[in-house]
């Protein structure tokens, strides 16, 4: 115990010396929680979209202010010619062609039928798709416009009709930075234990300092213990750091307990940690430590659900994210912060976590030698 | 020029005896590649979802069927009260709850007009809005299915034609992403790191005193990096071409050259980081937050600038991946040639002068 007790004091005196880590422990989270929730708006608006009109006429003005006015266009281009308006899109000013057919109007009127042709600039399918169905439901609203001009309607509804009425839970207001800052947090946490921790041994490895280390009594154990401690506190006080700037800055505050996700997240970061001190004692230089844990890392969140939802990947990606930490924490925060999910309905994540924790750091106890 | 090439091969010796790093920097965009091609997708489909049935008649039947034949929904589960909805939401599986009221047939029979509720988990506000169309679309289709659908007068018919990316991959915009973030990561993280490895082993006080140029020496560490870049240009290009069916239809020579008129920016900004820090972690760090943060949230391949408040969207002007992006989306994707791109190449190259004269100016020949 006395022996642990000298490791962890060490190891502070080492992690407080280096103005680097406390200048990094501060600035990290304040940078990726205040700009980039700020950056990761998937909602569309703004679309821009040219606007052909070979027909000039009354219907097509119409039909052209009622999509500039509806708030998800805006009018980059009113031209008669298709070349320019795909000039635009080239040149990434429009995202969206309209083209209106000469005699629009007349077709309409007196065939019954007139028909509107479409161009979307795919190349971002999310993006594509949605700014497509924006305008066909303008489109499709102008239709009904122009109908109950021409036609009395009766007032029942002589075709059936099934209404459908949506309710959003949890986030009524759809913000997205209420589902994004979690996330984040989570992010951080696991960065900053993987990282430091990784890069640590691996330091006192290039600087020659472990062989100091490898002659005294101290076990291997205590040696990885020493090194875990200070992390997993170190990890503790920037989740709460961030948890304040999230409370400051976005006004989120958890619906579940912070006891919940502290307890959570304690066991979390044993495993990431041990997956750090893991890389660590299979590397011999901070280059490859560091590249080691930055490729494990991306691989990790990409593969975590912070982005894109777990649900809609194929069943070998969905594998992976089973034996992916991050997954498990990203989902207890979102349910604990976001539905106020209690420690019954995060159980079974918790002893998944366990396991984790208990197999990455045996592994590296293991494989730490104290031999060269 | 002799000493020049020497050196040049010791640092060839570098990278070529580090096994692991070298694995890691050639599969890394193997792994982004496959990860994104695959992996990553918005599209919302086998969302497993639940429903609430008060009406147990035959057209509350049929309707649950078609919603469950449709490929975007798997039927997880049947609740018996409102008081469920909440439970299954915490536990965090069912993303959205259907609720049929309790005369949905007979409403539907006598009234010609019925009602239906969904009720989503919108925690995750995106995931939660599709699926709300998907199911709205798949109502409609029933609804169509069951009226013989009369031809209404007055109608407007449009069509519409996807441009470049007619089966909406997500490949399309994510292939240039992935070049211009590996790039950045060889060229910038590594020749940082490299450089300052010396100064923190030493061996840069040992190569200050060779009669071989400063200048020459760090045009040395470049080289070899440069070439790895290129190496990775090509397996990206190799595999999206071939893997991921994404097309190159512009002039390949064109988007060689610019990637690497990219590369150099990136080894100027790594040469420049490492004149500025002394140990490896802050060379990380520094290349960590100043760079790659940038390039993945700044770019316009993750998220879109355009939705980003004022401040954010100026600065992304000056994050070379964002004009790189641009240029290889307008090259690689959509054929475009030099008379589209030249402005974008203009500013890369501006950039790239203006980050190696920096880095030139801060060298020190002399140590501390």
């Amino acid at each position: 115990m006395r022996t642990l007790r000298f490791l962890l004091q060490k190891e502070f005196r080492q992690i407080f010396r280096d103005p680097a880590i406390i200048r990094i422990i501060f600035m990290m989270p304040a940078l990726q929680l205040i700009i980039l929730p700020l950056a990761a708006d998937y909602e569309v608006k703004n679309i821009q979209i040219s606007v052909i009109d070979h027909d000039h006429s009354d219907y097509s003005r119409r039909l052209t202010n009622k999509i500039t006015s509806s708030g998800y266009f805006k009018l980059s281009q009113y031209t008669g010619s298709y070349n320019a308006a795909l000039n635009n899109v080239e040149k990434d000013k429009s995202d969206l062609i309209l083209e209106i057919p000469a005699k629009f109007e007349k077709d309409l009127i007196k065939e019954n039928e007139a028909g509107l042709f479409v161009a979307v600039n795919a190349i971002n399918g999310v993006k594509a798709n949605l700014g497509a169905s924006y305008l066909q439901s303008i489109v499709r609203d102008y239709n009904s416009d122009v109908r109950l001009k021409w036609i009395q309607m009766p007032r029942f509804s002589p075709e059936l009709n099934i209404e459908v009425a949506s309710s959003n839970w949890f986030n009524p207001h759809m913000n997205y930075q209420i589902f994004m800052v979690p996330g984040i947090l989570v992010v951080l946490v696991t960065m900053v234990g993987s990282f430091l921790a990784s890069l640590n041994i691996v330091r006192e490895k290039e600087i020659g300092t472990i062989e100091q280390i490898n002659v005294t009594p101290v076990k291997k154990y205590q040696f990885i213990i020493g090194k875990l401690i200070p992390f997993w506190l170190l990890g503790l006080v920037i989740m709460t750091i961030g948890f304040v700037i999230a409370r400051v800055v976005y006004g989120i505050v958890p619906l579940g307990s912070f006891l919940t996700i502290y307890a959570f997240a304690g066991v979390y970061l044993l495993a990431v940690l041990g997956l750090g001190l893991l890389i660590s004692t299979y590397t011999s230089t901070q280059q490859q430590a560091m590249l080691l844990s930055f490729f494990m890392m991306m691989v990790f969140i990409l593969l975590s659900g912070l982005y894109t939802s777990v649900d809609s990947m194929p069943e070998w990606a969905k594998w992976v994210t089973r034996f992916n930490p991050v997954t498990y924490f990203i989902e207890v925060m979102r349910m604990v912060v976001l539905k106020g999910s209690s420690i019954a309905d995060i159980k079974n994540h918790i002893f998944i976590l366990l396991g984790f924790a208990v197999f990455l750091n045996s592994w590296a106890i293991i494989n730490y030698k104290k031999r060269s | 020029m002799k000493q020049f090439t020497s050196f040049i091969r010791k640092e060839f010796h570098h990278i070529f005896r580090d096994r692991r790093t070298m694995f890691i920097l050639l599969f890394m965009p193997v792994a982004q590649i496959i990860i994104f091609g695959f992996a990553l997708t918005n599209e919302v489909k086998n969302s497993q979802i639940a429903i609430l049935d008060n009406a147990k008649d035959a057209d509350a039947a049929s309707l649950i069927t078609q919603i469950g034949n449709s490929r975007y929904f798997n039927i997880e589960k049947t609740l018996y009260t409102q008081k469920e909805i909440d439970e299954v939401f915490k536990l965090g599986k069912i993303k959205m709850v259907m609720v049929l009221p309790q005369n949905f047939g007979s409403d539907l029979q006598h009234f010609n007009h019925a009602q239906v509720q969904l009720i989503a988990d919108a925690s995750d506000p995106n995931v939660a809005s599709t699926l709300t169309n998907y199911a709205s679309v798949v109502i409609t289709d029933y609804q169509k299915r069951i009226t013989n659908e009369k031809k209404l007068p007055y109608t407007i018919n449009t069509e519409i034609r996807m441009l470049y990316n007619p089966q909406g991959k997500g490949a399309y915009s994510f292939v240039p992403g992935v070049m211009a973030m590996v790039l950045m990561l060889v060229c910038t993280m590594m020749t940082a790191i490299t450089v300052v490895r010396e100064k923190e082993m030493g061996t840069m006080e040992i190569m200050l005193v060779s009669p071989v140029r400063p200048l020459k020496i760090i045009i040395a560490k470049a080289v070899p990096y440069l070439l790895l870049s290129m190496i990775n240009v090509a397996s990206i290009l190799l595999l999206s071409v071939f893997v991921l069916d994404v097309p190159i239809n512009g002039s390949l020579v064109l988007l060689i050259a610019e990637s690497i008129l990219f590369t150099l920016t990136c080894l100027a900004f790594g040469l420049l980081i490492s004149t500025v820090t002394d140990s490896q972690q802050t060379a990380m760090f520094i290349s960590l937050t100043g760079m790659f943060l940038p390039t993945v949230m700044l770019s316009g391949f993750m998220f879109p600038i355009e939705n980003m408040p004022l401040p954010l969207q100026i600065i992304s002007n000056i994050v070379p991946a964002k004009w790189f992006y641009i240029i290889v989306k307008n090259v690689m994707i959509k054929g475009t040639g030099f008379n589209i791109v030249w402005k974008e190449t203009l500013i890369l190259a501006f950039m790239l002068f203006a980050l190696l004269g920096l880095a030139i100016k801060k060298f020190k020949i002399r140590l501390a």
